[in-house]
């Protein structure tokens, strides 16, 4: 040591300070010693540098722990009405949001349990749904979690991200230079960023080209328009200003408008108690709608003889002056009817309304536009504002695309939505055509259009992501995510962006940068609001005024209509289950009937009785349908009321790139749909042998019994208006007294709930039955236990036909657990599985149900549901955040049916109790059925407050109960048909 | 029949037991199934009866892990083969009781040779009959003793005891106990017969036990005729309470079809008729397997042809009624659905049914139909088959077309169902083989008490003549 430190000292100059001899010495004990902070043995951590790792650690720590709460401050939801603030665990949140389907928005309001969309409403504030909504919204919620659902970015099949594919864009995008091989198609949007990036897309790539197509669209309405006013407008019709009605094959009330508005305005106007005068329909169709069955006259015609119809009104009501053509004199019913309808419009001039359906040609639009102006009605029952999209020849760009992609013209074309080569026009052949570029398809499943693509893109559900629409009257509103993408999808607009070239690439972003350019200062406050109410106030567009060019009008349609050929027409329409192929796999849509066939889980091609037996065909036999060259083959289906000579088949079935819901289900018909006959067209069919099942849950049964040719009175029960009157005057029939063996129930006290359904309002448009799917956990059994009789819908239409087969008449009666006071079910069951309640509710305790099905039997509405198997087996994990969580799942073996939405009696109940001991409102409680219904058909409540509606309903003199005769006293009474049909038309 | 035994002409009046047995020869006779081997009929019948049983197994076992969907039961079918089969196996069910109780509180000494037997296919049927009300239910695994009031944990609460199906439990298990006990204290002299003729000690311990320590003494005797008369008088109401009660599972219904007052008289009577039906169809069997046309002869067939002939008068005669009532009523669903059951979609079940019950017994108006043996089997299983139809009628067409219809549907069976059914006729036939195997088919010693019938018995009672 000592020489170590004389060593040291020595080596050093100048004066030395030490502190310690160790010091002096330098050891490496000391220098260790140095660079220790803790003294030997006391704790500390291995690793060198521990403390600044740790405090990197610490401070990432906090940093992402934040990063979980990041989504919220970065792009702000806002509840409707029920802040998170106070968030109560296993209380549904309720956010505004909008949805569109083929150009036509809805604002809807989404119930979300524990951060889990499960229920989908309408959005009151929004004017296209009022609250209400339709089957296709209501089983959205389904779609979104879809396992089926395109999950993943791929390459050709191969995985891949979303960084590779925008690098590949990068890359892409600037070999292409003024963009002249780049096409975009998409389906259509209102959506206003959208149309500011289109825009900039177009700058950048001045020689692209965008194309919007959709299967389903009511583009010629907007050529029409253009042919009268000069310029594209929408037509926004008053339904509930209108005291004549007359629709051109036109399911307005059905799958022409996907909208509650209609509805809502039709049916006001369809409840004598109301005050108003009844209004009166005249329905000409070729396929029988519902619009049909809730027409008071209805005349069955070829689509393509509406052209014919509507020169022969216009010439009744004179709007030219001048002599117009005869196409077709029609039969002697028709000119019957067109002259009646005539005089029924000129009497209420400025009061009427005739509308005119999708299908038409833009000369029918014209011309209907013109007889609406004639009328005095333009302004008044129809007003004009401009579309919320650009109008275009969406045909003519399709045909376009295939020249250009044939002529070798197009080297990138991204698809952003929908599946066009499913739905294009028949013609090209699409397949090839798109192998001639590089694809980039963005679609929500693994369809057609995914598997022709090089780069497969998931597209998000509209509840899981930002964006914006407008409804058809242009009232904007923004499209809130109800949850995050559950698998990393993107929207349109996203991509868009992408191709833009922006910077913003997230919808958020993009969204909310475009409406703060628009509100300037008030962006903040007015983006809360509009995400708040689900609207934006005044973003309404300016009505038009509208003045047809009646030379024009009638120049063109005298020209352009032509007599209806001799021979058979095949129509395409729309399907109640799955529009034009997008709920191709939606179980809850497939196994919703059809409200006017019944049919579950196919399409058929549907035709009259005559036109049948012409063909030599009944049910399930196999058509072979050709025109053009092009043949397809489609089950035929007798529906009565359907016009002859007309064959009616629907789009979206036959998909072959599908989920496991929809592969192979039904026939496909697109294949005939060329672009010349893109609605409607002369076509030949033959029976080809085969036979292929098809399923309904109701056969054609008419209230008139087989063998006996009694009608069954006491099950719908219709009055015309004179009827109604006499008996509005005279009182209703009161029952005898019944005697009962068993005692009464004391229900003077308390709530007691009861329904009343109005069948004089219900268009059956089957909203209730997918919202009670969804509200219930109602299970799916596919198409061969429907066969066997075994659906599961608590709530079901019953369809009626009267009248002649050819020509019937059809109503409609929802028809769910009346719950009946003395019901047959309760005494019958061995383990009182099935009691009443002290309000009245025939409740089901599943947990002691043995499942003897006695109950079933015993029912006289046929109303209960037994669970012959495990239908809820081997549901996929994702499928199950469907669920209700207010609702048990029932297991196999048990019986079930509607106990009208207890959970949500209890719900409000409990939220009165919380909010002082408060009595439950009048309307405050909803059932699912009620809440969707666009035509406020369902009215439920207390009857034993005699300031309900429901009491008041009860009290009308049309009021009266299903099978009343058994003495079952019903909770749910219904409210006859009223129809009010012309004398002189009867 | 009390003159039978006064008529001194043999041709008329035949004896009761014919070939001039005596005592010997009939306890020899009845023993010698039990004791010998098995004939090969036996074992061909085995043959077939054993698997159809465990084909029932099989087809209970699907059902109970997949659900009632594996059968055709849908809505509105809600009830379907499996409540036709219950009905239809309880009705079968019914000769056993009749002929022990009722006939022998009358008197009728003929029942003698066929009583053992019809009670043993009463008990047999009455288990296959019991198969179906608890398979039927969805789950099986709580209706075994939720329908029974027992204190549980799960219900918290009574059964509910306004429900005919409850009403059906007890009818149901009591008239199987009942039969059962009326079955087993008669064969207590014949197990002690078997017993004391038993030669392995195997067979001497179980007859042995089964018999009770019988030894045939007076005192017993004594005991045993008034024991066997209180069952008899005990079963008697039975009879009629059972079906009654069953059909009540239709009657107190609001169903149209099942909601009539005629049920409980019009159930009983083709109760009875289709368990004569099945006795005469096992009957002429066994006669024919075992060779005992001595014991069971002509007389004892003919008279059940004589009351198949009766009661199938008795349900025509129903059906007529429910037909004029319908009318009657002037109620429109009651007049549907009968007319919809003759020419409705069903309209082949109807008419099958009307064919095997109505027009089927009439030939018995014809001695030489009821003293054909080929005619009456025959008959027997038109009649069987013929019943099987009137509950799948009252059962199916009613539900299918009801109130509303838009809810009319169809019920088909599937293959599960055909299974079923046909597994509880191997069930039935093994149990009854293995009980012609096993146990004496015909009472020895109430056979031995009607040996010398031509001789009068004035004080009624079954004369005995002890055990050996």
């Amino acid at each position: 040591m000592n020489e170590l430190i004389q060593l040291n000292l020595s080596s050093l100059t100048g004066r030395k300070y030490w502190r310690s001899l160790n010091q002096l010495a330098d050891t490496p004990e000391f220098r260790q010693w140095v660079e220790r902070e803790f003294p030997e043995g006391a704790s500390e951590m291995l690793d060198s540098g521990s403390r600044r790792t740790l405090l990197k650690l610490m401070a990432a720590g906090f940093g992402l722990a934040g990063l979980t709460a990041c989504r919220r401050p970065a792009e702000k939801i806002l509840p409707l009405s029920k802040g998170v603030e106070g968030y109560v665990h296993g209380r549904p949140l309720h956010y505004a949001t909008a949805v569109e389907t083929c150009g036509i928005a809805s604002g809807l309001v989404i119930e979300c349990n524990d951060g889990r969309p499960t229920k989908v409403e309408g959005n009151p504030r929004h004017p296209f749904s009022l609250g209400a909504t339709n089957a296709f919204q209501q089983a959205m919620i389904l779609d979104l979690y879809d396992p089926d659902r395109a999950r993943q970015v791929q390459k050709q099949g191969v995985k891949s991200s979303w960084a590779e594919f925008e690098s590949w864009w990068m890359e892409q995008s600037a070999k292409l230079g003024d963009g002249a091989g780049l096409r975009i198609l998409s389906s259509r949007s209102t959506s206003p960023s959208l149309e500011a990036l289109k825009a900039e897309i177009a700058k950048k790539f001045p020689q692209s080209a965008w194309i919007e197509y959709e299967p389903v669209s009511f583009d010629r309405a907007l050529e029409g328009a253009r042919l009268a006013f000069g310029r594209p407008l929408v037509p926004h019709y008053r339904l509930e200003q209108a005291d004549v009605i007359v629709s051109l094959d036109c399911d307005f009330l059905g799958l022409d408008t996907l909208s509650a508005q209609p509805v809502k305005q039709f049916a006001a106007r369809r409840k004598p108690e109301d005050g108003k005068e009844l209004n009166r329909l005249y329905a000409i169709e070729a396929n029988f709608t519902i619009t049909g069955a809730m027409a008071d006259h209805r005349l069955r015609a070829r689509s393509s003889d509406a052209g014919a119809i509507a020169l022969a009104l216009a010439r009744e009501l004179n709007v030219s002056g001048a002599e117009l053509k005869v196409l077709s004199q029609g039969g002697d019913r028709q000119q019957k009817f067109v002259a009646v309808a005539a005089k029924d419009l000129m009497a209420h001039r400025g009061r009427s309304l005739v509308v005119a359906g999708p299908r038409q040609p833009a000369e029918v639009h014209a011309l209907v536009a013109l007889i609406n102006q004639a009328l005095g009605n333009t302004g008044q029952t129809v007003v004009y504002t401009r579309p919320a999209f650009a109008a275009a020849d969406t045909l003519g760009a399709v045909q376009k695309l295939a020249e250009d992609l044939a002529a070798g013209r197009v080297n990138t074309l991204f698809v952003l939505g929908g599946n066009p080569l499913f739905t294009l026009p028949a013609g090209p052949d699409w397949a090839a055509l798109f192998r001639k570029a590089t694809v980039a398809a963005l679609t929500f499943d693994e369809n057609e259009t995914w598997k022709a693509a090089a780069w497969q893109l998931p597209e998000a559900h509209p509840f899981e992501a930002w964006g914006d629409v407008r409804a058809l009257d242009g009232t904007a509103s923004i499209q809130q995510p109800q949850i995050q993408p559950l698998h990393g999808g993107r929207t349109a607009l996203e991509i868009a962006a992408l191709i833009a070239g922006r910077a913003e690439r997230r919808g958020h972003g993009i969204v909310r940068s475009y409406w703060a350019a628009q509100w300037g200062a008030q962006a903040e406050q007015k983006w809360k609001q509009a995400l708040y109410e689900g609207v934006i106030a005044g973003t309404q567009f300016p009505l038009e005024e509208a003045k047809a060019d009646a030379a024009r009008v009638l120049a063109a349609a005298q020209s352009a209509l032509k007599p209806a050929p001799a021979g058979i027409e095949t129509v395409f329409y729309p399907s109640w289950h799955t529009l034009d192929g997008r709920f191709a796999n939606n179980a809850w849509l497939h196994e919703t009937p059809d409200p006017m066939t019944k049919l579950v889980w196919d399409n058929a091609a549907l035709l009259s009785p005559a036109t049948a037996k012409r063909l030599g065909v009944k049910d399930g036999d196999v058509l072979e349908i050709s025109s053009g060259g092009r043949q397809i083959r489609c089950p035929a289906l007798v529906l009565p009321g359907h016009a002859d000579d007309s064959i009616s088949l629907q789009l979206g079935f036959g998909r072959s790139a599908c989920g496991r819901v929809g592969r192979g289900v039904g026939h496909r018909v697109e294949g005939l749909r060329a672009a010349a006959n893109f609605w409607f067209g002369p076509a030949e069919a033959r029976k080809t042998g085969a036979t292929y099942k098809l399923v309904t849950t109701q056969e054609h049964h008419t209230l008139i019994e087989p063998i006996t040719g009694l009608k069954r009175h006491n099950i719908v029960e219709e009055f015309s208006v004179e009827q109604y009157r006499h008996r509005a005057e005279h009182g209703r029939h009161e029952p005898h007294p019944a005697t009962d063996l068993f005692p009464e129930f004391d229900y003077s006290k308390g709530y007691q709930w009861g329904m009343a359904i109005d069948l004089s309002a219900c268009i059956g448009c089957n909203a209730c039955m997918v919202a009670c799917n969804a509200e219930n956990n109602i299970p799916v059994v596919g198409k061969e236990q429907v066969s066997k009789g075994r659906e599961m819908h608590w709530i079901r239409l019953d369809r009626y036909f009267s009248g002649e087969e050819e020509d019937p008449q059809a109503v409609v009666q929802p028809m769910a657990c009346v719950q009946c006071e003395k019901a047959p079910c309760e005494s019958v069951c061995p383990v009182a599985a099935t009691v009443h309640s002290p309000e009245g509710i025939n409740e089901m305790a599943y947990n002691r149900c043995v499942g003897t099905r006695y109950c079933l039997n015993n029912c006289p509405y046929k109303v209960r549901r037994f669970n012959f198997l495990n239908w809820n087996k081997d549901i996929p994990e994702i499928r199950k955040m469907v669920f209700n969580p207010d609702v048990t799942v029932r297991m196999r073996g048990v019986m079930e049916k509607c106990n009208y939405c207890v959970q949500r009696i209890e719900e409000k109940r409990s939220q009165a109790k919380a909010e002082g001991r408060r009595p439950i409102r009048d309307g405050e409680i909803v059932t699912a059925c009620q809440q969707a219904c666009p035509a406020d058909a369902i009215v439920f409540g207390n009857i034993n407050d005699p300031e309900s509606r429901v009491a008041k309903l009860k009290q009308q003199a049309r009021d009266y109960s299903v099978l009343e005769e058994l003495n079952t006293k019903p909770r749910t009474t219904y409210l006859a048909r009223v129809r009010n049909p012309n004398p002189e038309l009867v | 029949m009390a003159d039978l035994a006064i008529d001194p002409r043999m041709e008329l009046n035949p004896p009761l037991v014919q070939g001039g047995m005596t005592y010997s020869d009939v306890t020899d006779k009845i023993s010698s199934i039990v004791e010998g081997k098995a004939p090969k009929q036996w074992w061909i019948a085995m043959a077939v009866a054993v698997p159809l049983a465990l084909l029932l197994f099989a087809c209970l076992g699907y059902l109970v892990t997949t659900g009632i969907g594996v059968w055709g039961n849908n809505s509105p079918v809600g009830w379907g083969w499996d409540i036709t089969n219950f009905v239809w196996w309880i009705g079968i069910g019914h000769a056993g009781t009749l002929i022990s109780a009722i006939l022998f509180l009358f008197r009728q000494k003929w029942r003698t040779s066929i009583n053992r037997a019809a009670e043993a296919m009463t008990l047999f049927a009455v288990a296959c009959a019991a198969i179906y009300p608890l398979f039927h239910t969805g789950r099986p695994w709580r209706a075994a003793y939720w329908l029974f009031p027992l204190p549980n944990e799960l219900l918290h609460m009574w059964q509910n005891f306004r429900s005919p199906l409850m009403w059906d439990v007890f009818a149901v298990s009591t008239y199987g106990t009942v039969s059962a006990l009326f079955w087993y204290v008669g064969l207590i002299p014949d197990l002690a017969t078997l017993r004391d003729r038993s030669t392995t000690p195997i067979r001497k311990t179980i007859y042995g036990l089964l018999s009770l320590g019988w030894r045939g003494s007076a005192t017993q005797w004594r005991h045993y005729e008034l024991a066997y008369l209180l069952l008899a008088g005990l079963s008697t109401p039975l009879v009629l309470s059972v079906h009654s009660i069953v059909s009540f599972d239709f009657a107190t219904s609001l169903l149209p079809g099942w909601h009539t007052t005629i049920f409980p008289p019009y159930f009983v009577a083709g109760a009875v008729f289709s368990g004569f039906a099945m006795v005469v169809t096992l009957m002429t069997l066994a006669r024919w397997i075992y060779g005992l046309e001595n014991l069971i002869t002509m007389k004892h067939l003919e008279n059940m042809c004589k009351v198949m002939l009766a009661t199938g008068m008795i349900v025509g005669f129903a059906y007529g009624t429910e037909f004029f009532i319908a009318w009657y009523s002037a109620n429109q669903y009651e007049r549907f659905i009968f007319l919809n059951r003759a020419f409705g979609p069903y309209w082949w079940a109807y008419w099958s049914m009307i064919a095997c019950n109505v027009i089927a017994p009439q030939f018995f108006w014809f001695k030489k139909f009821r003293t054909s043996i080929p005619a009456m089997f025959i008959l027997s299983i038109f009649i069987n088959i013929g019943m099987w139809f009137e509950r799948f009628v009252i059962i199916a067409t009613s539900l299918h077309r009801d109130f509303l219809p838009s809810s009319w549907g169809y019920f088909s069976p599937t293959w599960v169902d055909i299974g079923t059914y046909l597994g509880t006729f191997g069930l039935f036939l093994t149990l009854f083989l293995l009980f012609l195997r096993f146990l004496p088919a015909i009472a020895i010693s109430e056979v031995k008490g009607v040996l010398h019938q031509q001789v009068s018995a004035p004080h009624g009672v079954p004369a005995h003549g002890g055990s050996h």
